[in-house]
Order: structure tokens, then sequence, then C-alpha cells
């Protein structure tokens, strides 16, 4: 293909792209280097008949005015960064110089709100990925051993936790789970503990999330499986079966191995849609217990009086960090295989 | 000998369809739960005593006279408006569909049929921004729309979301671009034709089932979506899933929780019908990524 050719294909493509999110990109690592103005103050000196005070006020006018002119905030450096909601780097600096052991370390470090984000982001991820990957094995085997005739309604079930819109789907769950929802009421009977909910602590709040992640992507892991067993060679499975192999011994020396390809490529998607978990955590209203990087960026941008722009971008900015970090072996893989192809 | 191998065999096989059946009533149950309790009133879809009021609603007997009420969906739809939102989200999904395939299309020809360098790149690019959380852009998106003044209406949205959709619906594409022989287009541009009426007129009739696959996952991405429609429109202009995280504030203290479930089932019914009568394509989407990518 021509390069003319190819510019002219690509080009609302990649203008779209570049407008949306290259951009935007940019704009985030400016944003985070400012930050808010500070209210603008007047002391005036105010006289009466029992001597002169001073009195400090907020002058709302010039503070308008000020924000109106420089909607960015004033400079900042990269003070946002390091500041006790992102890196925190003055309180770690003091936790790891005096703490008492390990757990102290941990529950002082989750204290801090870009470290609480932080570690329940990373749990679900690193979670939710191998569980749904498990789970939906075990569908695709269990969908693939029944009678052809049921298969399609089994699929068209099996795919709805999927296609739910997260925060519809979350809330869903959620009012089952509540204290006078279904399975929250039979919880509470079976454990006979009227005041059991799984809202209050957080270790329930982290198990419910991760339970949503898992129900919500298993059908997607499950479908790539059972698109792969369709392909599975017969010839190789019906000699296994001659040679005297167990469904299990099956299972794992052929049916496994033919979809390892399948599981990489399976796992890097859940690894990106599960490290941007947000609306499970607006739909359960846990954010009380859990928050993750998403929903610390939606937080500070959804204040309803004073948007927080530099904090919410450096956030992102980091967020984005940590993608990069996620890919890197992906991307390191793929130039490989480019370099090696064209060679 | 065969004895012991047939009962194992039975033995697996039942355990097998036990958790699959396990499985089916996760995946299903709390749908039939919730489309079931939406036509109750709260009293008896959030019963304290019992929940098997959720299923023969004495409350809903005695307050509406009725085995079933409308009432939740009278109050979503009609009181709180929400067909304004339900309109809303028929305008963006559907521009946004119709958008981003003109452009995936033809971004995902290109990337197909060129074997420089550069498509190497895009991809990769394309990879990158896909892993991008949304909510992380948005961040970014809304001082210059504040200054530029295109906050808060539809258009902005839809543009900002075919953006969006962009990476992933040129992967997808051009995945499918790859399983159409090259020799059709070339054999057509012998003939005569130019690049663009090879691509429009050769390769796109062959290509419609690729182009309605990604085209159910436009839709569904911008259906699905919370974090931009959320931060970038105003109240007039929600669409459904953040104008009914918006009736939850309110609901909670005004005890009509159940329009919120109304609204809920009401946004999950157009999804019920795609994978009804789409299950097929969205199954090989899913799929398209993994097998030839």
């Amino acid at each position: 293909m021509r390069h003319r050719d190819f510019a002219a294909f690509i080009a609302p493509s990649l203008i779209a792209m570049f407008l949306f999110i290259v951009l935007p990109v940019g704009s985030i690592m400016v944003q985070s280097l400012f930050v808010e103005h500070d209210q603008v103050l007047v002391t005036t000196k105010n006289c009466g008949p029992f001597g002169c005070k001073e009195e400090t006020r907020v002058d709302t006018q010039a503070t308008e005015k000020l924000r109106r002119e420089e909607p960015l905030g004033k400079f900042n450096g990269l003070g946002t960064y390091f500041n006790r909601a992102h890196l925190a780097i003055a309180q770690v600096g003091q936790i790891f110089s005096g703490n008492h052991g390990f757990g102290d370390i941990v529950s002082r470090l989750y204290d801090l709100p870009f470290y609480k984000a932080l570690s329940f982001t990373l749990v679900y991820t690193f979670l939710v990925t191998p569980l749904c990957m498990v789970s939906g094995f075990l569908v695709a085997l269990g969908v693939n051993a029944i009678p052809r005739m049921i298969k399609g309604p089994v699929i068209f079930l099996s795919l709805l936790p999927y296609i739910i819109t997260p925060l519809l789907g979350s809330l869903i769950l959620f009012w089952m789970i509540n204290t006078d929802g279904v399975i929250g009421a039979t919880l509470q009977l079976i454990f006979n503990d009227p005041e059991l909910s799984l809202k209050a602590s957080p270790v329930l709040t982290w198990v419910t999330l991760i339970v949503y992640g898992v129900w919500h992507m298993t059908p997607f892991a499950f479908v790539v499986f059972y698109a792969g067993l369709q392909t599975l060679p017969r010839d190789t499975i019906e000699s296994a079966m001659i040679d005297g192999a167990s469904r299990w011994e099956r299972i794992r020396n052929v049916v496994i191995p033919h979809l390892l390809p399948l599981a990489t490529f399976v796992a890097l998607i859940l690894m990106m849609d599960n490290f941007r978990v947000f609306e499970p955590i607006v739909g359960f209203s846990a954010a009380a217990n859990a928050t993750s990087l998403s929903f610390a960026i939606y937080n500070d941008l959804n204040g309803q009086t004073d948007q927080l722009f530099g904090s919410a971008s450096a956030t992102s900015v980091l967020t984005m960090i940590g993608v990069i970090i996620l890919l890197l072996p992906v991307l390191v893989r793929t130039w490989r295989d480019f370099k090696g192809r064209a060679r | 000998m065969a004895d012991a191998v047939m009962r194992r065999n039975t033995t697996q096989a039942i355990v097998a369809t036990s958790l699959l059946a396990i499985w089916l009533v996760l995946a299903a149950f709390p749908f039939f739960w919730t489309l079931w309790g939406s036509f109750k009133v709260e009293a008896d879809f959030f019963s304290r005593q019992s929940w098997w009021n959720a299923i023969s609603g004495p409350a809903t007997m005695l307050q509406t006279g009725g085995h079933f009420t409308l009432d939740g969906y009278r109050g979503a739809w009609i009181q709180r408006e929400f067909w304004r939102a339900a309109l809303n989200t028929g305008i963006v999904t559907v521009c946004v569909t119709t958008i981003s395939l003109v452009f995936g299309t033809l971004g995902g020809y290109a990337l197909s049929r060129s074997t420089r360098r550069y498509t190497f790149w895009i991809l990769i690019a394309a990879l990158v921004f896909r892993a991008m959380p949304h909510i992380t852009l948005v961040a970014g998106y809304l001082l210059p729309f504040f200054k530029l003044n295109i906050w808060g209406v539809l258009p902005t949205a839809i543009v900002v979301l075919v953006a969006i959709n962009q990476p992933f619906t040129i992967w997808m594409l051009h995945s499918f671009f790859m399983s159409i022989p090259k020799d059709l287009d070339e054999s057509a541009m012998v003939d005569g034709c130019t690049r663009f009426q090879a691509f429009r007129w050769v390769v796109i009739p062959v290509m419609w089932p690729g182009v309605i696959t990604t085209g159910l996952f436009s839709f569904l991405l911008s259906y699905n979506d919370f974090a931009v429609t959320a931060m970038l429109l105003n109240q007039d202009n929600q669409t459904m899933v953040p104008k009914i995280n918006s009736f939850l504030g309110t609901v909670q203290t005004e005890g009509t929780i159940m329009y919120a479930v109304a609204a809920v089932v009401s946004a999950t019914v157009p999804l019920f019908m795609l994978v009804m009568f789409f299950q097929r394509q969205i199954v090989s989407g899913l799929t398209a990524g993994a097998v030839k990518g």
C-alpha cells in the first residue's frame, strides 16, 4: 500500500486518537504540576469602641476572579505527586524509619489514600484474573460436554454477567446482598447474626468486590477457552484415550497445552480490564472500605464545590505508569517477535 | 474393569454437570430475581422477614391490590423522566457505533494491507491506549472542555467515546481484514479500481460479518460507559447509566428505591435482546482477537 493511500485511510482514526487520547495525556501531565489557588485572604482592621481588632476573611470576589483567570491554578512542580494524598514520601519515610514490625508498616501504609487505592487495585487485578481463568476454563469444559441441543441457551445465560453494564450489574448484586436483600438476609439467618453485613467490614467488602469481578469476567474467559476447545485436534485426544490416559491426564497433557497461547491473550485482556476497576466500587457503595486508582480520580473530579484537577491528574499519571508497567512484558515480547519476523 | 471405567465416567459427568448448573444459577439468577422483584413494592423486594415475600408479594397485594405493580416503572420513566435518559442513550450509542465503524473500517483496512514498520507502531500504541483506564483521560478533558465551552453536551460525549473506542475498533477490524485475502482487492485494482473503490465495492461487501460484530462491541462499549458520560454530560443530557447513578443519591432518602430498580431493569432489557439475537456474533467477536491475532 502506498504511503499516501495509507495516510488517507488511517487519518480519521489517527486524528481522533491524537486529539482525544494523546493530547489529554499531555494535558494531564501539565495539570498535575499545578494546584488549586488558595483562597484570597484580606486582613482588615476593625476599630470599635473597645480597641482595634485584626480580622481575616476570604475575599470571595477576588478568589473567583483569580480562579477564572488562571483555571489551571498555581504552579506546584512535583509537589502534588509527593504530598500525603499521593506518593506521601514524607509519611512513608516516617513509617519505615520507625515502626513496630511488618504488620504495623502495612496498616500504616494502608491509611494513606494512594496506597490504599493501589493495594486494592493490585489485589483485585491479580486475584480476579487467575480466578476468572480457572472458572472460565471449568465452564468451558462443562459446556463442551453437554448435548448440542442445550448449548445455545447455556451460552446465552453464561454471557449475561459479561454483557451487563458494570454499574448495573454491581447494583443488581448489591441489592441482593444488602441486609434486607435475598442473599444478605439469608446469610444473616444462616450465621444467626442479625448484625451481619457484607458492607461493614473491609475484608468482606473486598471479598464481595472480588466475587463480583470473577462473576463479571468469567464469561469472557469461558468463551475464548470454549472456542479453543473447538479447534482441539480430535486424533490427538483419541490417541491419548487409546493410550489409556484418564480424563484428568487428557486435560493436563493435551487440552491445557493446546489452550496455553489463548490463556496469555485472556490474561492480558483480563488484566487490562481489571486494572481499571471502578464501577463496582460506586455500585456497591464500597468507597469506605475499598478504593481503586480509577475511583480515586473519579472522586477528585466529582467534588461538588471544587474539583481537584491537580490531584486527579497526578493520580492519572501514576495510574498510566502502572498500566505501562503492567503491559511491559507483553510489549517487550511483541517487539521481539516483530524484530524476529522482520529479519 | 469396564464397569469401573464406566462408573468413574458417570461420576465425572455428574460432577461436571452440577458445576455447570451452579455456574448457570450464579450467572442468570440475579437478573431474573431483579426482573421479578421490579414488579413488586419495596417492602417485598427488600423484605426483612423472608425472601419468599419477594416472590409471593403480600405487601404488593396490600398496597396496590394486584400481584404485580408498575409503580416503579411509572415513577422512573414518567415522574423522574427516565425516557429522556433513554433517548440520550439511543442518540449516543447510534452515533458512536456508526462513526466508530466508519473510522475503524478505514483504519483497520489500511493497517491490514500495509506491511510497513509504522503499522506495527500504530497497533502497539493502540494497545497501550486500549489499556488506559478511561477515567484517567477524563481528567484531561474537563479543563479544556470548560475553556472551549463544549462541556455537557451530547456531541462532545459522542466524539470522545468514538476516540476512546478507536484503539479497540481498529484492532478488531484489523484482525478481521487480515482474514480476507489481499488478492481480492489487488485484482480489483488491476481491473482499474482505485484503492478506495476496491475497499468500498469489493472488500466491504465480504466484510459484513466482521463489521456487524465490531459494531456490536462498539455499541456495548458506549452503552455500558459510565466514566465518560458521568463526567462529561450535564444533568439534562445524562444517558441512562449516569442517570441511574444520580437516582441512587435521592431514592434512598425518598424511599423510592424501586424507581432505581425499575430503571436498572429497563436498561438491562436491550442488552438481553442483544445477546439473544447476536449471540453467535458476540462469541465470534470475543474470540477474534485470540484466534486470529
